[in-house]
């Protein structure tokens, strides 16, 4: 399987990229890691004339911090945010995602703007910003936009990224310092993407939920942040009446596929076991 | 559509080429270079039998345009043996613990445990088997590719190995 022929750019600036990306229009891609792409361009279900390789500019990696929050450049790869002592330090929840995220080839090459960005709901990272409430440093033609998580998904494959943008940066605000944090992922098998699974972050004082965010993968055409699950748990002490509430208000917001992963019914049942393992083991974690 | 020329380093030695942009580095090296040790498996980023390290990272060549690797270093299978051509503490090991049956995933396996080692000289049953979660065997179940990388670890950090008991 070899994929369609294509013309390669490899610009060594964001400016060059994104006057690339505006030139050519419609028929060009960013290329990052290429995990989600060169499969789709083997396919033929992606056919660019252009392919604008990002590996050349500097700018786009590293991990850097900014006042109160860690800035990640977009081509900043899995392995590298498993490898990044600020991200265990500041979002270990981030380093449990990435470990879930496919195999250690994949890490090595598959990026954190790369997964976040191409709007495929089985992403893993999309959820999980949402729910760390993290924002999109867009670059384009008319200049730098920051886009919130949570405003960035509009469908699958849609989002509000507009023609001539690169995605050059995620901002993820520090949290509290003793937070508890977890990401349940149900799949098949190493490599897959979830069945189903959920992000919760959470501050506990004296012993009950004073703060809570969930994000739910792959049950729907988008990430969810379920908003109302996480108002359920606030005020209590995660007792199983709460859990079951927690996991009835995520499931109101789930539609996901019915696919190879299974029915619908039951894609919302293992849905709502992922709310309530991660909150538990969340709170479990909590200082 | 035009050919670019790429040069990179491959098993110590500079090698060049003309290559389509379209061109996977698997087929670079396979058909280029004329080295066939990694292997062409499902195509699809699963399998790992095409898995070579590039500047210090496993890579699946399927999966990356040989213009890509323009300027790098790459070490295929080829290239693993120690320099003075006797088998390496992994392919000893492969060999010691029958870590193989029909040989396909072999490759990738020893490339792929060669950078796991190089990261984490030590690694737990259970870091192994993480490690090598890129790589699919249809043959051996397993068992023996972990034991015969803990061969490999133990002959690197110079103690005895010892089979776990069953």
């Amino acid at each position: 399987m070899i994929p369609g022929a294509f013309n390669y750019h490899c610009p060594s600036t964001v400016a060059d990229a994104v006057a690339l990306l505006s030139s050519l229009g419609d028929e060009a891609r960013p290329l990052a890691g290429g995990h989600s792409l060169i499969p789709m361009m083997k396919l033929r279900l992606a056919t660019p004339e252009h392919l604008i390789d990002l590996h050349g500019i500097a700018s786009l990696k590293g991990i850097r911090q900014e006042a109160d929050r860690l800035v990640i450049g977009a081509m900043t790869t899995q392995h590298e945010l498993l490898a990044s002592p600020e991200v265990s330090a500041a979002f270990p929840i981030l380093k449990e995602t990435a470990l879930l995220i496919a195999d250690p080839q994949v890490r090595y090459r598959g990026t954190l703007g790369g997964n976040v960005v191409n709007g495929d709901p089985g992403n893993d990272m999309p959820a999980l910003m949402m729910t760390l409430h993290a924002s999109y440093r867009l670059e384009g033609p008319d200049g730098v936009r920051d886009v919130a998580a949570s405003d960035f998904y509009q469908g699958a494959y849609f989002t509000a990224l507009e023609p001539g943008e690169l995605l050059t940066a995620i901002t993820i605000p520090f949290t509290a310092s003793g937070h508890g944090y977890a990401y349940e992922k149900l799949k098949r098998k190493v490599g897959d993407y979830a069945t189903a699974a959920a992000a919760v972050m959470l501050t506990m004082a004296n012993g009950k939920v004073e703060s809570c965010s969930i994000g739910l993968t792959n049950l729907s055409d988008t990430p969810l942040l379920a908003e109302a699950a996480a108002d359920a748990v606030i005020g209590t002490g995660l007792d199983d009446d709460t859990l079951k509430k927690a996991s009835e208000r995520a499931q109101e917001i789930m539609s996901p596929a019915a696919d190879a992963r299974g029915p619908v019914e039951y894609r919302k049942h293992v849905g709502g076991i992922m709310v309530m393992r991660a909150l538990k083991r969340a709170a479990a974690r909590a200082a | 559509m035009a050919k670019t020329h790429v040069t990179m380093t491959v098993n110590g030695a500079e090698v060049e080429g003309l290559v389509e942009p379209r061109t996977l580095l698997i087929h670079f090296i396979r058909e280029n270079l004329q080295l066939t040790g990694a292997h062409i498996g499902c195509e699809t980023t699963h399998c790992g039998a095409c898995t070579v390290d590039i500047d210090g990272m496993s890579v699946k060549s399927c999966t990356m345009f040989a213009v890509q690797a323009n300027g790098s270093a790459i070490t295929t299978i080829e290239g693993i043996a120690n320099a003075d051509g006797t088998l390496s503490a992994l392919q000893e090991g492969f060999r010691q613990m029958h870590g193989l049956q029909c040989g396909f995933c072999t490759p990738g396996m020893i490339v792929r445990a060669h950078r796991l080692l190089q990261e984490n000289p030590s690694p737990t049953e259970e870091e192994i088997r993480f490690g090598i979660a890129g790589n699919l065997c249809r043959c051996t179940g397993y068992q023996n590719i972990v034991k015969a990388i803990q061969y490999a670890s133990a002959k690197i950090n110079g103690v005895e190995f010892r089979e776990a008991a069953e």
